[in-house]
């Protein structure tokens, strides 16, 4: 099993509050990985700091390496610009630009030069949309905003708006908490398919889904990596009192 | 204990309504007098003004006479000289000049009358002769003394012989003024806010600018005119009552309002749009260009046109700045003296002949026209550039 993500001894501060105390995991290609924990234990901000957006945040410190594909993102010559490209991300909210369907898509892409206007642009559009089990149901309005489609369509059109720049990993902070459970089970079955070209880390509250379609899972607490292992392992077999507590619903 | 009448009786109630009900009435009360004090007022000056619209015209036969083009006076009748402009009488030896083809020919056109013959048509107070006055009224019946639209009032520019004022020169001078003043302020302005909300990190720095910036929103105009004076005209030595030294002032009169809306406008754009960019690996520039300004862009133009409206109406800067000066033509460059709307508004309302009063509120009727068209300009632009979401 190829690594794709090595990840020692990440510590990160806001100003004073330590959310995340020495992780070291690391992530597989072509895996779902899925990350779990109490809501506060430091999930989303683990997710944030592979794809560098915790720069974003004021008062941060951030030490400890992640190296992906054999290169540490924090290294000085790294533009973390360059690194969200690589590493895209789909949000808890769905987050489509006011634009058309199409642009929401195809603006990405433009702006970084992976593709001119015209037909290859047409094509990657089409061809995103289609990974993102989309392209049926919009095929025939795509100059109609992306802001006038359903909540799960939507959420569909942001995995569509990441895979089309390209990206080798996609990180995925509760994409369905805001979902029905319907749309809930199609992007899980995105996922599944995604997998084959990417490597997908998702965060979720939900156990059911996490041993649906995660490989692997880790439970995270109070800002520490608990526990990580298969899937299976995790909800049948945990080594940690902690693990079991939680993913049995003892927690709290 | 006393028993209630059904389940949902509560006599505290009762008590509660009263006191909203009276609540109520105060704020309609309120809303109802400022309704009616606007309304007094605007009614006040639409029938103060109007008048003003109509200028009182007298037909007369021209004899261009040599005579004539020494003294105006020789070329009418000389029971006209009362009762028309000496304006009209002063442009006629010009006329002459420019045209040497009318010498000893006669015409008949309708003269401008004087404006006291205007005041006297229009009943309000005026200082005619008896032997003038019945000199008109025979006129009128003939059919000779006529009210006509008004176009001096918009083609000629301010005057010591009030049937001849227009408003022209103050409504050039208002526009270069404004060109100025928008020119700078909104692009700075938007600039400024941009930076503030979307680039500059929190620190002591950009706390102190943006405490100063607010403090600037509420600073009185005159100081702006008196801040104006002193760099722009005594440092740097721009042309007093210039439209340049007036934009100039009301661009640094405008620029905080222009700062805080459009800032307000900005930070009202959620950050989970921020938030898709960076995570598509978009850099700032294109995230704050492509995404967020469109955005915000509605907003900040309604702030930027309401600054602009606030700096139309302004006077007191400008009168620091000289901008009170009597111009008889209105400008042509923007370093030349000019004056604006409110200035001249200004101007006339001190002016102690009658027929000024009316000039005045039709002035001002001019000028709200303008400021509520700005307004609907801003309300048009926002339904315009709103994005759905
Ligand atoms: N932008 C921020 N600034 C300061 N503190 C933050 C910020 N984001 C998160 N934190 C803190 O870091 C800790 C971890 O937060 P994080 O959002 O990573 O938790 P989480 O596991 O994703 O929780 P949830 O399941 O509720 O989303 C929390 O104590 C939180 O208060
Ligand atoms: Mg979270």
């Amino acid at each position: 099993m190829e690594n794709k993500i090595k990840v020692t001894g990440l510590n990160l501060w806001y100003g004073d509050n330590h959310a995340l105390n020495n992780v070291s995991i690391d992530i597989y290609k072509n895996h779902i990985t899925a990350l779990i924990g109490p809501s506060g234990c430091g999930k989303s901000t683990f997710l944030r700091c592979l794809n560098r957006m915790n720069d974003l945040i004021r008062n941060i410190r951030i030490t400890g390496d992640v190296v992906i594909d054999g290169k540490n993102i924090y290294d000085k010559d790294v533009d973390e610009v360059s690194v969200r490209k690589h590493i895209g991300m789909v949000f808890q909210q769905p987050n489509p630009f006011p634009k058309s369907i199409y642009d929401n898509v195809a603006y990405a892409p433009l702006k970084h030069g992976q593709v001119k206007k015209g037909q290859t642009c047409d094509d990657l559009v089409e061809q995103s949309l289609r990974r993102a089990n989309l392209w049926v149901e919009v095929k025939d309005k795509l100059q109609q905003p992306g802001t006038s489609l359903s909540g799960g369509q939507q959420q569909r059109l942001c995995i569509a708006r990441t895979i089309a720049v390209q990206p080798e990993v996609i990180l995925m902070d509760e994409p369905t908490s805001a979902l029905d459970p319907i749309s809930t089970e199609k992007i899980e079955a995105l996922m599944l398919e995604l997998k084959q070209d990417y490597s997908i880390i998702t965060v979720t509250h939900n156990m059911q889904q996490a041993a649906r379609v995660a490989d692997y899972t880790a439970f995270f607490h109070l800002g520490l990596l608990i526990e990580y292992a298969e899937t299976e392992t995790i909800f049948i077999n945990p080594v940690q009192k902690k693990t079991e507590d939680y993913v049995t619903g003892r927690y709290g | 204990m006393k028993s209630d009448p059904h389940p949902f009786a509560d006599t505290h109630l009762r008590k509660r309504h009263r006191r909203a009900r009276w609540f109520k009435n105060l704020t309609l009360f309120a809303i109802g007098l400022s309704i009616s004090f606007l309304f007094y007022f605007l009614t006040d000056m639409v029938v103060k003004g109007l008048p003003a619209f109509q200028q009182t015209y007298i037909k007369v036969t021209i004899h261009y006479t040599t005579q004539s083009q020494s003294n105006p006076f020789a070329a009418l009748d000389k029971s006209y000289r009362k009762i028309i402009s000496r304006a009209w009488y002063r442009a006629l030896p010009q006329q002459m000049a420019v045209n040497p083809a009318l010498l000893n020919t006669q015409a008949e056109v309708w003269a401008l009358a004087d404006d006291q013959v205007d005041q006297y048509l229009k009943g309000h107070y005026h200082n005619l002769k008896p032997k003038e006055r019945t000199l008109v009224d025979h006129l009128q019946a003939k059919g000779e003394v006529v009210l006509k639209f008004n176009a001096l009032f918009f083609s000629h520019s301010d005057s010591k012989i009030p049937e001849f004022a227009g408003l022209k020169s103050a409504m050039v001078g208002s526009v270069l003024t404004l060109f100025i003043t928008m020119v700078l302020a909104f692009p700075l302005g938007v600039m400024t806010a941009v930076y503030l909300e979307e680039f500059a990190i929190d620190n002591r720095w950009t706390q102190f600018i943006e405490i100063n910036i607010n403090n600037l929103a509420a600073i009185p105009s005159i100081l702006f005119g008196l801040l104006g004076l002193a760099i722009f005209i005594n440092l740097f030595g721009l042309p007093r009552s210039s439209a340049l030294v007036g934009g100039l002032t009301l661009a640094l009169m405008t620029l905080p309002i222009i700062i805080v809306s459009a800032r307000a406008a900005l930070r009202s754009i959620p950050d989970s749009i921020r938030q898709a960019g960076y995570g598509l690996g978009l850099s700032k520039l294109q995230v704050v260009q492509d995404h967020v300004l469109p955005l915000a862009f509605p907003g900040i133009l309604t702030g930027s046109i309401i600054g602009l409206a606030h700096a139309m109406g302004e006077t007191a800067p400008l009168i620091i700045i000289g901008m009170i000066a009597f111009i008889p033509d209105s400008p042509d460059s923007f370093t030349q003296a000019a004056t604006v709307m409110p200035a001249q508004i200004f101007t006339w309302a001190g002016m102690p002949e009658r027929a000024y009063i009316e000039k005045t509120a039709a002035a001002i009727m001019v000028l709200l026209g303008v400021l509520l068209s700005f307004n609907g300009l801003a309300i048009y632009l926002r339904k315009k550039f709103a994005v759905k979401w």
